[in-house]
């Protein structure tokens, strides 16, 4: 488990970390870590979902995978390449909508296309390409302020699409959209991912929705964040999310995580209290 | 059909849209543009609503005795010797041509020639302004350099009252419109560049994100992403701004920086003529307010993905 042995790991798989931590204001009285010794291997392809109680270090370690902030601990790896920087391989797709409100949706989604100089005719075309994966090519030439919020995020994906990235980082996207608009957008991910054929790395709070996507979940313990265990979901897909077994699962989840929960209530509970 | 059209042929989107369509558009935006146009009507009453209640109040103080018209005179005494009153405007042009009181353009010709010096003024500080204030608080935050070198400098000069700048614009420029346009810019410049670095620290992270991810640089960054998106509060700050600009002006105007409408009042304080400050006062509301709704016209047409959210605060 220790970061010290030497790294084993096919130079194949598409995120590999080793003895990942990282904390917060390090060096510092306002020091915390977030996340302690995160050993994982995600393979080309796989859907992987981190569930874990709020506050528990996994979108920090989203962040981390995408090159965004950097670990004070360990090391990470994409197809053998080490993460110190951002790259469009791995593209990351916010909770909040973050599409640019001064371009079009067909703007925004070619936005990467447009930073290494590529003709309008190209971004639009590529565009294109990738709204109609999103079923959104009629709104091309829409503002973002037009949009619904499932619009907005499928169109955020479709920008991530646009890079052929080979990982998709997901940080709770679905988080700020109603019920019905959510399981929608469960289904149309799970299309987006076996047509892309990207290894997708899922953030969320919901057990349900673990379920519903992943091959493999990752549960995290409370803060700082470790992984508590890793449990698969081998049920064929499409899912009937009915069945029994689909329930056992659901029930073995949140029994693995009440536990965390109840001990991140209980820390929230000991800050309350007035000095 | 115009989806399909627009998937195979990005260039002549516009033109292939089917007539019905473009009908119905057509139709849609006269209405939208009729509805627009009562909206202006309703506003314009109002204003004109809200000045009379003013002036109204006024002339009823005067009516009534309790406002000596000789120290106070009532709208329609200010207003209505615009004849008498327009010819002490414009008296510097007089002076540079050598022309006596009774001679050179009409008292209408001359409020406007010097409201418009004065205008210009107002307008030339605020593009040099913003334009130096923007490019300084966008360089603080890109290099850390230039930020340890200049901010406590910028921090230090930014309380300073405008007016201490008075005689250094006088001593650097002398007499005529380069002082005022000066005194314009040094009361905006250093509070603008804190309003843009400010503007820059409250730029949405995921937006800078979501560049760093498609693998922009940093001047990418800063020019595709910070610079529009720091755009609405600066406008905003620019709106706030405009009417310190309009104070100063006068000042500059007033102290023998230059002529203009700052030099009316202090023509009339010295020949104590009470009519004459209400008259250019009047003058100078109307050219602020005018100002002030074509920047929020040009903010409107810059600012295009902004909704308007006065209206929903009001309806609350």
């Amino acid at each position: 488990m220790s970061s010290e042995n030497a790294p084993h790991f096919s130079s194949k798989d598409a995120v590999v970390c080793r003895g990942v931590g990282k904390t917060w204001a390090a060096g510092t009285k306002r020091a915390h870590e977030a996340l302690r010794d995160i050993d994982l291997d995600i393979k080309p392809g796989e859907f992987v979902v981190f569930l874990g109680p709020s506050g528990c270090g996994k979108s920090t370690l989203l962040y981390l995978i995408a090159g965004l902030e950097d670990a004070t601990g360990g090391q990470i790896w994409s197809f053998s390449d080490k993460v110190e920087t951002p790259s469009p391989e791995r593209s990351l797709i916010f909770q909040e909508t973050s599409l640019f409100p001064w371009l079009t949706v067909w703007q925004n989604v070619s936005f990467g296309l447009a930073i290494r100089g590529a003709s309008q005719e190209e971004r639009r075309k590529v565009a294109a390409e990738a709204l109609q994966r999103v079923g959104l090519i009629a709104a091309m030439d829409k503002r973002p302020d037009e949009l619904s919020g499932g619009m907005r995020q499928r169109v955020a994906v479709a920008r991530a699409l646009a890079m052929r990235p080979k990982v998709l980082l997901m940080d709770e996207p679905f988080a700020a959209l109603d019920v019905q608009t959510r399981a929608r957008m469960q289904d149309f991910l799970l299309d987006v991912w076996r047509d892309s054929g990207a290894s997708v790395l899922f953030v969320t709070h919901h057990i349900d929705e673990a379920v519903a996507l992943a091959d493999r979940v990752v549960v995290f313990t409370s803060r700082p964040g470790r992984i508590k265990t890793i449990y698969p979901i081998d049920l064929p897909r499409p899912r009937n999310l009915f069945s029994r077994e689909a329930e056992t699962m659901r029930i073995q989840l949140t029994e693995l995580l009440r536990d965390e929960v109840d001990r991140a209530f209980a820390e929230q509970e000991a800050f309350a209290v007035p000095a | 059909m115009a989806v399909v059209t627009r998937d195979g042929e990005p260039g002549a989107a516009a033109g292939t849209t089917s007539r019905p369509a473009a009908a119905t558009r057509l139709m849609a935006s006269r209405l939208f543009a009729s509805m627009a146009g009562l909206d202006w009507l309703a506003k314009v009453w109002w204003t004109c609503l809200s000045i009379s209640l003013f002036a109204g109040l006024w002339e009823l103080c005067w009516a009534m005795g309790w406002a000596d018209e000789k120290l106070l005179p009532p709208p329609h005494i200010f207003l209505g010797n615009i004849g008498e009153q327009g010819k002490y405007f414009n008296t510097a042009t007089r002076w540079q041509v050598g022309t006596s009181m009774t001679e050179g353009p009409s008292a209408f010709e001359s409020v406007l020639i010097t409201g418009a010096a004065t205008t210009m003024r107002v307008f030339a500080g605020l593009v040099i302004a913003s334009v130096l204030a923007i490019g300084v608080g966008v360089l603080v935050r890109y290099y850390r350099f230039f930020d340890r070198l200049v901010l406590p400098t910028i921090t230090l000069l930014s309380p300073v009252s405008p007016i201490a700048w008075l005689p250094v614009a006088i001593f650097l420029f002398g007499i005529g419109n380069a002082p005022a346009i000066f005194m314009v810019v040094v009361a905006l410049f250093f509070h603008m560049v804190l309003a843009t670095i400010n503007q820059i620290d409250t730029v949405n992270t995921n937006f800078i994100n979501v560049a760093r991810t498609m693998g922009a640089s940093k001047s990418q960054i800063y020019l595709r992403v910070i610079v529009p998106a720091i755009l609405p509060g600066m406008l905003q700050v620019l709106r706030m701004n405009l009417f310190g600009a309009w104070m100063v002006v006068l000042v500059a105007e007033s102290t023998g920086v230059g002529y203009g409408m700052g030099q009316v009042i202090m023509l009339a304080r010295n020949t104590f003529n009470p009519s004459l400050v209400f008259f250019t006062i009047a003058v100078i509301g109307v050219l602020g307010f005018a100002f002030d709704w074509l920047l929020r016209m040009a903010q409107r047409r810059i600012l295009y993905w902004l909704p308007d959210t006065a209206e929903r605060l009001r309806v609350l």
